[in-house]
């Protein structure tokens, strides 16, 4: 039976008019209803970036240390010295963890950590970044949130754990604008030498086409253009278009791909990830500039009946395509029966250049592959400025209780300990994990290259709302900091944006200054996007999220005395505010929690500042002067200065005095201007520390001393203290309390 | 002196395990694939932790039917030391060379955290090094690590001394605030009436480098060489 | 009759002296939903064989011995469908 294409069957597919008349164009003829399918999913937003590849050329993608660049491959590599290799990508899988957190969490893990292996590279470590509508309360909306973190987190720890890759960082963060739209953004790194970098293209003609791994099912079909739609009541019951994953199966391809690809018989690999077989047949086609036929009876199938247009768009976990240099399929048969596998060669690399799907002796797809995966229209979308947020003065709001207001951030899950969430993540397997997660950035030891390597991810939804480019600015800014806060040296970035749906012009006027934001920062901070990912539609019946552009950041440390944690450890250490004292409460969390309001300009980033500080706290570090480190971001100084003395293995006291600073200590202590560590360094290496800094520009003023078991800050105005026991009390067990609430 | 590091499809901590053994004491140490049935030329034997079978029907369920595993008994009943970690202990519970199970966590979550581990006795392989009583830091990371037995059997592991280690507070005392999982009498470790087969929950294969916070593994791992001294000076 | 295959179900519980806190659990659950006259819950698992050819009691008893159930922590019930 032959399906009619008619109007309404191309706008279900989520294509207009006018992308049908380009199909008709390319295939000099009317798709047939599989055709379509195939079209849908390739040009889908989530495959083909259509309404955001014209600002995306806009990031920096290259640099001395860049071997794959964006865009080229699954994933960026970079250069890590002594002939290794890093390859990172971060990726979201939001959409599906609305509807089914458990599994849309769990698959976003193993679709990140198969394109790391997928180019050759043995995954080492996991960061993610996640955002939830607020946990607080008794209401219907906050349960339903605490049911979406819980079981995130579920779906994180279980493919994680299981398939053994350690979480060692990322972030958490609460807020309304993610009600029913969580955010779920996942980072993968792997460790390769610059020999092993594998690419995912069709090369060799007549080269068999195996694929291997789980058999295809019906999952998530048409998960690419599920992702590329609005969540709306109508959607939630799309319960099938969500994946299972399976990490144990995840495991063994892991390992089987990696045996295969040492064995030197591939000549291209490439995972099944969104869009499944479609997408993987057409884009190693594509860059190989050949063409791939394959016979969907050969397919690995696990329920019967399934038609053409199933098999090619389903989005079933765990399977490969693997192109073997011909006379050597024996080779990859062995390795997959060593590990009891599935495997099937499905087809060969052609010439013609045609995506060509046989089934049962029909062609049922025949499609110029290069022309599917590179000619999806760009668009350019129309962009409405909102009108600028006013600026802050602090005459506006009245000041609170200052005592009661560092014990309430503290307790605020968004600044909260995570402990709750990472102690479920696996952080010890592969033992390299040297700074675990709950500093500021998460330090692995890759042992085989003898380098550590430090990332982190970071973006504050709340900056980027009231002013999307200083907030994207600020995201890469924080990124660094935090890294060189840890010792490293920042080498590169991944950057997974989540905006609304980008036909709003207000959305997509975010969208366009968030990336113009990041690509200047990128440049600035020499930086290079080696990879990235877009996640559009994140918005339900009541708005768009904030937009919200995560920066995910890649260093490299040195030598091992570097590594710096955030902790305050020795009584009697010094402790210095590296940086401005800064005033700027707009879009802090001081007015949000405190005073309930979410507005006024964000924080405004100086390069030449922040640079500076950068720079002087690696030179600080590097010679050994540095004890502990801390940059101060959400609810600044005083959160920062409370986290130094609580979040290590002991909690200890300390004395600050801002003397005759005249601010209100309100100002002073929760303002989130930019640019500012604290760091605690031994009394001896004070006259040292005070010589380098007055090299530079860079401000560095001693304000006080770690010791007693009490927080004691003073200013002109008054002094406040806080027993060190109670703030580490509502700081550390604060998400258990609210999680074990009903 | 060689050491077997078993492999089983889901195992994640085989290559933990040779690196502790080869980088962190220079014990000569391979890999053991398990559809291999022979382990001629071992003189010990490590089960890794993991997912074996992905924890599939239970925790080492599956995993105690590969062909390896029936070599592993044999050889565990002829005095071969053998060790099990996490779910290497798992495995070695169900397939009946040490008693009781492995339930899960009574939090129901996952824990992944360090804890202290008091030596309950020096009488076994992996326990040589180790004077009775001291206390030792190491990881732990696992979802199922609830020590469970009957009464008789915890009773017979109690007088005959079989407990190996226990959880414990930083200063020696088996409190509950100590036990991460809600396994009985605190138990992290038991071994088996022979004493040559150990089973833990907690990673002496994460805690062999300083840089991970400790190298306390190295002692459980090391005192293989005082217990196979007859063998290398051969 | 050739082609139809034989059902056989196996229940596996957790045994009475087995702290059961998933059971825990889904109970405080339950309660939570309004079923506040629930007094206990035990979680065990069920399993499906489907079979060509139904196998010798004495194996199959054998089998849900030595896999399908850990006889320290857990007791099985073997139903024919």
């Amino acid at each position: 039976m032959v399906t009619e294409i008619t109007q309404k069957l191309v706008h279900s597919h989520g294509l207009t008019d006018q992308e049908y008349e380009r199909i008709k164009a390319i295939l000099g003829r009317q798709p047939n209803f599989t055709e379509l399918g195939v079209f849908s999913v390739m040009w889908s937003e989530h495959c083909s970036y259509k309404n955001t590849r014209l600002e995306l050329k806009k990031l920096p993608t290259t640099g001395p240390r860049v071997l794959v660049k964006a865009g080229e491959e699954n994933a960026g590599v970079i250069d890590i010295g002594d002939g290794w290799a890093a390859a990172f990508k971060m990726e979201s899988h939001n959409h599906p963890s609305a509807i089914e957190p458990f599994q849309g969490a769990a698959t976003g893990v193993g679709g990140i950590i198969r394109d790391i292996f997928t180019m050759g590279a043995r995954p080492v470590f996991l960061l993610d970044s996640l955002r939830f509508g607020p946990i607080e309360g008794a209401t219907s909306t906050a349960k339903n949130n605490r049911r979406l973190f819980s079981e995130v987190v579920a779906g994180i720890s279980h493919y994680g754990n299981c398939i053994g890759i350690p979480t060692i960082g990322g972030e958490v963060y609460f807020d309304e604008s993610f009600e029913g739209n969580p955010l779920v953004n996942v980072f993968c790194l792997g460790i390769l030498r610059h020999e092993q970098i594998t690419r995912g293209a069709a090369k060799g003609i007549g080269n068999p086409v195996f694929y291997v791994g789980s058999e295809t099912g019906r999952d998530g079909l048409a998960g690419a253009a599920f992702a590329s739609r609005d969540l709306t009541e109508e959607l939630r019951q799309d319960r099938p278009a969500v994946q299972v994953g399976d990490p144990f199966k995840g495991k063994l391809l892991l390992e089987a791909c990696l045996e295969v690809l040492a064995s030197g018989c591939v000549a291209g690999i490439q995972d099944m990830g969104a869009a499944g077989l479609t997408c993987s047949i057409s884009e190693t086609a594509s860059r190989g500039g050949t063409g791939v036929e394959i016979d969907l009876a050969l397919v690995p199938q696990r329920e019967s009946g399934m038609t053409p247009y199933e098999i090619l768009l389903s989005e079933s976990q765990e399977r490969m395509l693997i192109i073997v240099e011909r006379g050597r399929e024996a080779t990859l048969k062995e390795i997959f029966d060593k590990w009891d596998l599935p495997y099937a060669c499905v087809g060969e690399v052609t010439e013609d250049g045609m995506m060509r799907v046989l089934s049962h002796g029909c062609v049922e797809v025949e499609i110029p592959a290069y022309k599917l995966s590179n000619d999806a229209p760009i668009y350019e979308r129309e962009a409405v400025a909102e009108s600028p947020a006013p600026e802050f003065r602090i005459e506006d709001i009245p000041s609170a209780d200052l005592h009661e207001s560092l014990i309430r951030l503290l307790g605020c899950p968004t600044i909260a300990s995570k402990n709750w969430v990472y102690h479920q993540y696996d952080h010890t397997v592969r033992a390299g994990t040297v700074v675990p997660p709950g500093s500021d950035a998460g330090v692995f030891y890759v042992r085989e290259a003898d380098k550590y390597l430090a990332a982190t991810t970071d973006c504050n939804g709340l900056y980027c709302k009231l002013n999307p480019r200083e907030g994207a600015r600020v995201a890469v800014a924080e990124a660094a900091r935090n890294l060189v806060c840890s010792g490293a040296e920042p080498l590169a970035v991944t950057d997974n944006l989540n905006f609304g749906n980008p036909y709003h012009p207000n959305n997509f006027w975010q969208l366009r200054e968030s990336v113009e934001g990041l690509a200047e920062a990128c440049l600035r901070f020499g930086v290079p996007v080696v990879s990235g990912n877009v996640s559009l539609y994140n918005q339900n019946p009541n708005g768009a999220i904030d937009p919200t552009p995560t920066v995910g950041m890649v260093g490299i440390i040195g030598q091992e005395r570097w590594i710096t944690r955030q902790s305050f450890r020795d009584v009697s250490d010094v402790i210095y505010l590296i940086g401005p004292v800064g005033h700027e409460l707009g879009g802090s969390q001081y007015l949000k929690i405190i005073h309930g309001r979410k507005e006024f300009l964000p924080p405004q980033l100086s390069y030449e500042l922040e640079l500076g500080v950068q720079a002087v706290l690696l030179a600080l570090i590097r010679q050994g002067l540095v004890k502990s480190a801390h940059d101060c971001s959400e609810g600044g100084f005083g959160v920062a200065l409370a986290e130094c003395c609580i979040s290590g293995t002991r909690t200890i006291g300390a004395c600050v005095d801002f003397g005759n600073w005249s601010d209100r200590l309100d100002q002073i202590l929760f303002n989130e201007s930019q640019s500012r560590v604290i760091i605690s360094a031994l009394p001896e290496d004070t006259t040292a520390i005070e010589a380098i800094c007055a090299a530079t520009e860079i401000q560095c003023g001693r304000v006080g001393e770690v010791g007693g078991s009490d927080l004691i800050i003073s200013s002109k105005r008054e002094t406040l203290r806080w027993d060190v026991a109670e703030l580490y009390q509502a700081w550390y067990a604060a998400i258990e309390r609210v999680m074990s609430s009903q | 002196m060689k050491i077997a590091v078993v492999q089983f499809p889901g195992s994640n901590c085989d290559q933990d395990c040779l690196r502790a053994l080869t980088d962190g004491l220079h014990f000569q140490a391979e890999y053991v694939w398990h559809k291999q049935t022979s382990l001629y030329g071992f003189d010990a034997v490590v089960l890794p932790g993991g997912f074996s079978y992905g924890d599939y029907l239970r925790c080492g369920a599956i995993a105690r039917f590969s062909p390896i595993t029936r070599t592993v008994v044999r050889s565990a009943k002829e005095g071969m030391p053998v060790i099990g970690i996490c779910n290497g202990f798992q495995i070695l519970c169900e397939a009946g060379l040490l008693p009781g199970a492995l339930i899960r966590n009574q939090s129901l979550r996952f824990v992944c955290k360090s804890v202290w581990l008091r030596v309950e006795t020096g009488e076994t392989p992996f326990t040589a090094h180790l004077k009775g009583q001291r206390i030792l830091k190491m990881p732990i990371a696992h979802g199922e690590g609830a020590y469970f037995a009957d009464k008789a059997s915890l009773d017979a592991l109690e007088s005959q001394s079989q407990i190996v280690f226990r959880y414990t507070d930083e200063w020696g005392n088996a409190t509950p605030e100590a036990n991460p999982n809600g396994s009985m009498h605190n138990i992290a470790g038991v071994c088996n009436e022979a004493r040559n087969v150990v089973g833990m929950m907690p990673h002496p294969d994460r805690a062999w480098d300083r840089q991970l916070g400790t190298e306390d593994g190295k002692l459980v791992f090391g005192s293989l060489a005082k217990a196979l001294e007859p063998v290398i000076s051969r | 009759m050739v082609g139809a295959l034989m059902k056989v179900h196996v229940v596996v519980m957790p045994k009475q002296n087995v702290l059961d806190p998933q059971g825990v659990a889904v109970r405080n659950a339950l309660k939570d939903l309004g079923l506040d006259t629930v007094e206990s819950v035990r979680v065990g698992k069920f399993l499906e064989l489907e079979f060509e050819e139904l196998p010798d009691p004495a194996k199959l008893e054998e089998v849900c011995r030595d896999l399908l159930s850990n006889p320290v922590i857990e007791d099985y019930t073997i139903r024919p469908d």
